[in-house]
């Protein structure tokens, strides 16, 4: 293990280009031929896999270092190019170079009088508007200069250049070759360069035509090795293969005298080859191919994109000590514990440091081994080695411990872990969790943590990784716990809370329930409170009086119901005016409105006047309740739960009838020409709009009928109402009428001429031919309603599919846009530059997170200083 | 004698809570109770503020790029009768955070002076900002084979909506239509080619082709709608022309708004930008529902402005203004971030966050900001 004392730290990077003369003099060898081993498989002298360019064999010593493999970090080496080669990447810089410069004198085409002019000029954009700013300019410079035709300095006429894409230049419908191009950047001074954004320190002109060729190492092309023993070469040593292989024939052209059309073929070859060696994408060039036709990937590829080095391996990083499974549910946990399968918590570790306090501690976890829970995997020396302990070595470990060892012991009860789940998308996605280890194979969590994973246990699997230093630990513990989760900062309310079945049986249990003295405590004993103190003395208890049990004694709060209505005896009558007046729950149900997660302020202020830690305890406390109310009633929905009375079946019938009738009606009077349109509508358009009206108002009736003649005493009534799960408007449509089908917000107009189905007629413009199902799901679709049904599910579909990436890539833009703007100590919101964004985080300096939905609850404090 | 202690805690709150106490307040309150009253807020406040080096930006960017999974793809959004379409959901918001140059459904909101915002001769006012091409003022175009002619007889009612004479139409004509005679007789306006006899098929193009012709209103408004909103009546307008309809007699200068934010950016400014985007965005977000705090679009909307000029959440807007070479690689166009980097020899000095990451070092946010380390 590494020493936590931070040793070194990079202060900057500073980007340039290589010269040749610096290639020459790093390199460890010349590669003078494409073999890469010879009969022996022996790596060739000269060749690519030369041992001198590091070693990727087992056993093999590399000859510049000495060391052998996974040690050596490899040596660039370099071929002398037989004649100039231009680089693809620098061809428009040298381009722009020839063109503002003198073909005679190498001078930038701008008068002695005016150089300073602009360069001031630059240095002033520079200042105003960073790096890029100047760039602009320069830019700009650049294309003025093009018109120029007379050099200041010397006279000389100047010529036209054209770019043969992708590295053809001409001057003058005359071929520049390589060689003339780089003579003519020589000629560029120094003082002239800082006028292209070329710092001369880094980078000189001629340097876009290479003469030398730098050979990557072999440790970052490593070969591998076949089942069957043979080789395969890794793309870049097939690209320089080829390079090293034509770059031998121009020389031996040349050298032989060879007519100059062989050469200058040999030459445009050697030019692509290098080309396609630093960038096989290049939009005018054949892409260069293995043999089985897949593209080659050479180093431009390696670096760009999402699975390129920098994204994938530089901003991407692994870990050790993590673990992935399926999730299930256990209400009986804490809100901010996991449940670990002892599996994983024999095979995840945490390196506890031995002293003279806790050495017969862990002696005690060394003797157990790596097969016994709690016992432990490796020994680590002060000096970093690590030992692996096992039933035969585990004697002599220890004898061997001694403070100032490490022992790395198997996860047990409250270690501390990073539990998350993909996508990330918000920090609550990755929350610190209190480890407990179970028996079984799943991660075990309480479902009220579901909500900021966004997760459920439809195979739903996470991820859990262990923090390795007690930094680590301390950090997560203060800044990730879940407690301190609670609130979430994109809307200042809390993001965790009763869910699903905890939710349903609060709502029963504070709605006119009431239970014998015994069962109400066995319930609370249930959800794991032990306090009674606050428990009325009485025979029979009420719902409220035991959900009371679990408040603060000192605790005020004052609310609303989901089935508020403002009106006030209605209110009275259905119980919808929450009213907690010393921890007692006076009036008022518990429903989703109070316990859901974003909704509501009971539990923001549970927060702000009790703390995390209590909260999460109360609410753990509350789901269990709920769910222990449940078990104990009994709770389950059936078919039966959406029979309706023959009666209201009949009223659904009539209004629907009655609106297909006016439907009816409007059709005709349009068919007539007798429908007025709206200002700014065409009569199609009012027709359709009048319809869908009409077609609305009768489902939205069905709606309401349904609410009112339903039993509502059936589980799926109560899951509707408290919030639990599902909406009256399910309800009506299992039970009354499904609706309008609407694409793009209009109905359905269809594929077939005119018509929606082949099964309608040709112009049919009634409800049902237009996806109005008219039936319930429960009565059960008509062939034609289910395909309209069917029709919209595949929009739905699709649009889901097309918004995810679509999203997500907004999300990366956004993330990556302000990733460094951050809260200066004087208050002020900048960037990494320095850039004032704003004086006051959100104008007022207020976090979201502390706030109460983003704000300050003035109206409290006034009550209670008032009161 | 209150006031005292409101103008007193004014320097230590911000005006917003000061304004809120002022209206909750009971109007009776003693001197003293107000007293206790600030203590517990200006307490409260205090607790509440953001801690030194909160990666508020990030906080920010995930506000609002998680409930973007949420959002719908619907494109548009009916609500009611009289209302127009326009851009909703995600693409909506991607088309503001990219600052594209023409939104999909420019749209104006027209408010109005006196008399107009009381109902008063709207529609007419209405009528004369759309902009009118010449297939809307006719009552029949036809072509006269047999003649070789064109002949178009006008909308007169229309005409006098718009206040424009058959003469100023038979002018444009004229100046259009290059090879033609254009000549009026009573009702008529006959356009006869010049020189020899068009082909029908020559003829029949013409008649597209003049349909389209621009004839009055403000170009660009292609669609009005006078709506009431609250007791006051707007006209809302597809298609956006900030300049032309801010100098229009009769509308308030004020309160009008247009949705396109470059024209903002050329017409109002970069402050009225600004509010813009904010607006918008806080739009969309509520009529899909989401709950996201105004902080967070705030700061999205500073980024974008700050710099004078609008710049979109893309490659070419703010990303490309990050100083470090490596955060900008990191994002999109690695190579070429880090070829122009080469040639200048720029220096990164390691400032931000990916950077930092990429070199497994602290990241100078959060509690990677003090800049403490121990010895050995």
């Amino acid at each position: 293990m590494t020493e936590p004392t931070v040793h070194k730290q990079v202060k900057s990077i500073v980007f340039g280009v290589l010269s040749p003369k610096l290639i020459k003099k790093m390199a460890s060898a010349k590669v003078v031929t494409p073999e890469l081993y010879d009969k022996e498989g022996y790596p060739v002298d000269g060749g690519l896999m030369d041992i001198r360019l590091g070693v990727i064999d087992p056993g093999l010593t590399c000859k510049t270092c000495g060391s052998k493999l996974k040690e050596c970090p490899g040596h660039f080496g370099y071929i002398e190019l037989a004649r100039p080669i231009i680089h693809y990447n620098f061809i428009t810089l040298a381009l722009a170079l020839l063109k503002s410069t003198c073909r005679e004198c190498g001078r930038v085409l701008i008068p002695k009088n005016k150089i300073d002019g602009y360069a001031k000029v630059l240095d002033d954009a520079e200042k105003e508007g960073g790096i890029s700013a100047r760039r602009a300019k320069i830019k700009s410079i650049i294309t003025a200069l093009k018109t120029a035709n007379k050099c200041p300095w010397c006279k000389s006429r100047q010529q036209k250049f054209t770019l043969e894409k992708p590295t053809t230049v001409y001057e003058n419908e005359k071929r520049l070759t390589p060689i003339e191009i780089r003579s003519r950047l020589e000629k560029v001074p120094d003082e002239d360069c800082t006028l292209f954004g070329i710092n001369p320190v880094a980078f000189r002109p001629e340097w876009t035509v290479l003469t030398i060729l730098p050979i990557p190492p072999v440790t970052m092309r490593p070969s591998i090795t076949l089942e069957s023993g043979e080789r395969s070469e890794d793309d870049l040593t097939h690209k320089l293969g080829d390079i090293v292989r034509i770059n031998q024939r121009l020389f031996e052209n040349i050298n032989a005298g060879a007519p100059e059309i062989i050469i200058e073929d040999l030459w445009d070859l050697l030019q692509y080859h290098v080309t396609t060696f630093f960038d096989n994408a290049v939009a005018q060039l054949p892409p260069a191919r293995h043999r089985s036709g897949q593209p080659l990937k050479t180093i431009a590829a390696r670096i760009k994109s999402k699975e390129g080095r920098i994204r994938h391996n530089l901003a991407g990083k692994r870990t050790n000590f993590s673990a992935r499974t399926v999730i299930s549910p256990d209400p009986m946990l804490d809100l901010d514990e996991i449940g670990v399968p002892t599996e994983v918590a024999m095979k995840l570790t945490f390196p506890e440091k031995v002293t003279e306090w806790n050495m017969e501690y862990l002696k005690k976890f060394v003797e157990r081994g790596p097969k016994k829970y709690p016992g432990s995997n490796y020994l680590v020396r002060p000096d970093g080695k690590k030992k692996k302990i096992t039933d035969e070595t585990k004697e002599q470990v220890i004898e061997e411990i001694q403070p100032g060892y490490c022992v790395e012991r198997h996860l047990m009860d409250g270690d501390i872990a990073i539990f998350n789940r993909q996508p990330s998308l918000h920090r609550m996605s990755m929350m610190c969790h209190r480890v407990r280890v179970l028996p079984n194979k799943t991660f075990r969590l309480n479902p009220a943590v579901c909500a900021p994973y966004n997760a459920d246990f439809d195979g739903d699997e996470m991820n859990l990784h262990i923090p390795q230093t007690e930094e680590a630990r301390a950090e997560a513990e203060v800044l990730m716990q879940v407690k301190t989760q609670l609130i979430s900062p994109r809307y200042g309310l809390s993001i965790i809370g009763c869910i699903q079945d905890a939710i349903s049986g609060c709502y029963l249990l504070t709605n006119e329930l009431k239970l014998p003295r015994d069962k109400a405590v066995e319930l609370l004993l249930a959800a794991r409170e032990t306090d009674f103190s606050t428990l009325p003395s009485k025979d029979v208890i009420t719902g409220k009086e035991i959900f009371s049990v679990l408040l603060p004694k000192d605790f005020n709060f004052e609310g609303r119901s989901k089935g508020y209505t403002g009106n006030a005896d209605e209110d009275k009558k259905n119980d919808t005016v929450v009213h907690i007046k010393n921890g007692k729950l006076i009036s008022g149900i518990m429903d989703k409105a109070n316990l859901g997660e974003g909704s509501g302020l009971m539990l923001r202020n549970l927060v702000k006047l009790y703390g995390e830690h209590r909260t999460i305890e109360i609410l753990g406390k509350i789901f269990r309740l709920g769910i222990e109310t449940l078990l104990r009633l009994g709770f389950s929905c059936g078919l039966h739960d959406t029979d309706l009375p023959q009666k209201s079946k009949d009223e659904i019938n009539k209004m629907l009838s009655d609106a297909y009738k006016d439907v009816d009606a409007l059709i005709n009077s349009f068919n007539e020409g007798k429908l007025e349109a709206f200002p700014g509508r065409s009569v199609e358009e009012t027709l359709e709009l009048k319809i869908l009206e009409r077609l609305n108002d009768a489902r939205n009736k069905t709606g309401l009928l349904v609410a009112r003649d339903i039993n509502k005493e059936t589980a799926t009534m109560i899951m509707a109402n408290s919030g639990a799960r599902g909406n009256p408007l399910n309800l009506a449509q299992m039970a009354g009428c499904v609706g309008q089908q609407a694409l793009r917000g209009k109905r359905i107009e269809g594929g077939y001429f005119n018509r929606t189905l082949s099964y309608f007629k040709k112009g049919d413009l009634s409800p049902g031919s237009r996806g109005f199902i008219r039936n319930s799901f429960k009565g059960g679709l008509s062939p034609s309603e289910f395909f309209f049904g069917a029709m919209t599910g595949r929009d739905s579909l699709m649009d889901t599919a097309l918004r995810t990436p679509k999203s997500g890539y907004l999300y990366r833009r956004l993330a990556n846009a302000m990733q460094d703007v951050r809260v200066e100590y004087d208050k002020s919101v900048r960037d990494a530059t320095g850039n004032l964004i704003q004086f006051n985080y959100g104008e007022d300096n207020l976090d979201v997170s502390k706030t109460e939905g983003g704000k300050i609850n003035v109206q409290r404090i006034i009550n209670s200083v008032t009161d | 004698m209150t006031n005292e202690i409101f103008k007193e805690y004014s320097k230590q709150l911000p005006g917003k809570i000061i304004d809120e106490v002022k209206a909750s307040v009971p109007k009776n309150i003693t001197k003293a109770k107000l007293k206790a009253i600030f203590k517990e807020i200006v307490e409260e406040y205090d607790s509440m503020n953001v801690a030194p080096g909160e990666c508020v930006g990030l906080v920010s960017a995930e506000s609002i790029g998680e409930p973007g999974t949420q959002m719908t793809l619907n494109t548009f959004h009916f609500a009611g009768v009289s209302e127009m379409n326009v851009t909703m959901g995600l693409p909506r918001i991607i088309e503001i955070l990219d600052c594209s140059k023409s939104p999909s459904t420019p749209m104006m909101e027209i408010h109005l002076k006196s008399p107009l915002n009381k109902g008063t001769g709207i529609k007419e006012f209405a009528e004369k900002i759309k902009e009118t091409k010449l297939k809307e003022c006719l009552k029949e175009i036809s072509v006269n084979i047999g003649n070789s002619t064109l002949e178009i007889s006008l909308d007169k009612n229309k005409l006098k909506i718009l206040r424009v004479t058959s003469a100023k139409i038979v002018k444009a004509l004229n100046t259009s239509l290059k090879g033609y005679g254009v000549r009026e007789t009573n009702d008529l306006i006959i356009i006869k080619p010049r020189g020899k006899e068009d082909t029908v098929f020559n003829l029949f193009k013409t008649k597209e082709k003049i349909k389209g012709m621009y004839v009055s209103g403000v170009k660009g408004i292609t669609q009005v709608l006078p709506v009431k909103k609250g007791d006051e009546y707007i006209i809302v307008t597809a298609g956006s022309n900030l300049k032309v309809i801010l100098e229009l007699e009769g509308i308030d200068p004020v309160n009008t708004t247009s949705n396109d934010i470059r024209e903002v950016a050329t017409v109002l400014g970069i402050e009225a930008v600004r509010e813009l985007i904010l607006a918008e965005v806080s739009k969309v977000i509520d009529v899909q529902g989401l709950n996201v705090d105004i902080r967070h679009i705030m700061l999205v909307a500073d980024t974008m402005t700050i710099s004078g000029n609008v710049k979109g959440i893309t490659r070419y807007g703010v990303v490309s203004e990050k100083s470090s070479v490596l955060a900008r690689a990191s994002f999109e166009t690695p190579l070429k971030h880090i070829m122009t980097a080469a040639i200048s020899g720029e220096r990164d000095t390691l400032n931000s966050v990916v950077e930092n990451v990429m070199l497994n070092q602290m990241i100078p946010i959060g509690s990677g900001l003090p800049k403490l380390t121990y010895g050995k």
